[in-house]
């Protein structure tokens, strides 16, 4: 098994792209692969539960993480997540980089 | 465990783009796991280390360059490689065409010159390479 992780950095109104590592994400999971997105810089705004962006990625089984000083930087608090979405620090993502079998991704 | 090692590709200039503090914040909490970490500045991101850089007053709000206490990417990767002298091990490498083109050769102590070749020693190396390209 590989482990992925992709990382977005976009902001999802500015960028379609987004939806290209929701639905590469989620098929990379169908495949039977650990998958991580980790939503940094503009990327959290798409966290909050209020836009309805990620319930996809979360029902199927994708682990969600959103950048805590991100979080902190636009004025999103850990109670306007979407559920699935976790807030997080920069050292967990070390932490998955550093895995072994680890594929990287930023977008 | 210190066999762990972690490469990173930059492309961005400084002051341009949110991606060089993400990636400097990810140095640090590498290095202060104990992770060694490699760094291959390409194109603008040679920019990062330059010497010359200097904090600025902000004369429309009347302050001055100590009031303002602005922070300097060369500042910061000068602290990286302090705390990444030895173990864990920063290595910072500016690509050397990136900076003749950019006149970019003034760098903080510790950053080394080299080429591509040197990106692909340092990926082939480590536990995992991370690339963060300009948007």
């Amino acid at each position: 098994m590989t482990r992925y992780v992709f990382i977005e950095s976009r902001d999802p109104f500015e960028s379609r792209d987004t939806q290209f590592i929701e639905e590469t994400a989620i098929a990379v999971k169908e495949r039977g692969h650990e998958v991580t997105v980790f939503l940094v810089q503009n990327g959290v705004l798409a966290a909050r539960e209020s836009v309805r962006r990620l319930g996809r990625l979360a029902d199927a089984g994708v682990t969600v993480l959103a950048d805590d000083l991100s979080l902190r930087e636009r004025g999103i608090t850990a109670q306007e997540l979407a559920p699935g979405v976790r807030e997080s620090g920069i050292d967990a993502l070390v932490d998955a980089l550093v895995e072994k079998n680890t594929k990287a991704l930023w977008h | 465990m210190n066999n762990r090692r972690l490469t990173l590709a930059l492309m961005d200039p400084p002051y341009e783009s949110a991606n060089s503090t993400t990636a400097l914040r990810i140095i640090s909490a590498a290095l202060e796991k104990g992770i060694d970490v490699n760094v291959f500045a390409y194109e603008g991101a040679v920019c990062l280390p330059l010497k010359d850089q200097a904090p600025h007053a902000n004369p429309v709000k009347g302050t001055t360059v100590e009031d303002e206490s602005h922070p300097t990417t060369k500042a910061f990767i000068s602290s990286l490689l302090e705390i990444g002298k030895d173990k864990p091990l920063l290595t910072w490498v500016n690509c050397g065409l990136c900076v003749d083109e950019r006149g970019a050769s003034n760098v903080v102590d510790g950053v080394k010159r080299g080429s591509p070749a040197d990106f692909f020693k340092m990926a082939s190396e480590s536990t995992n390479t991370l690339v963060i390209p300009t948007k």
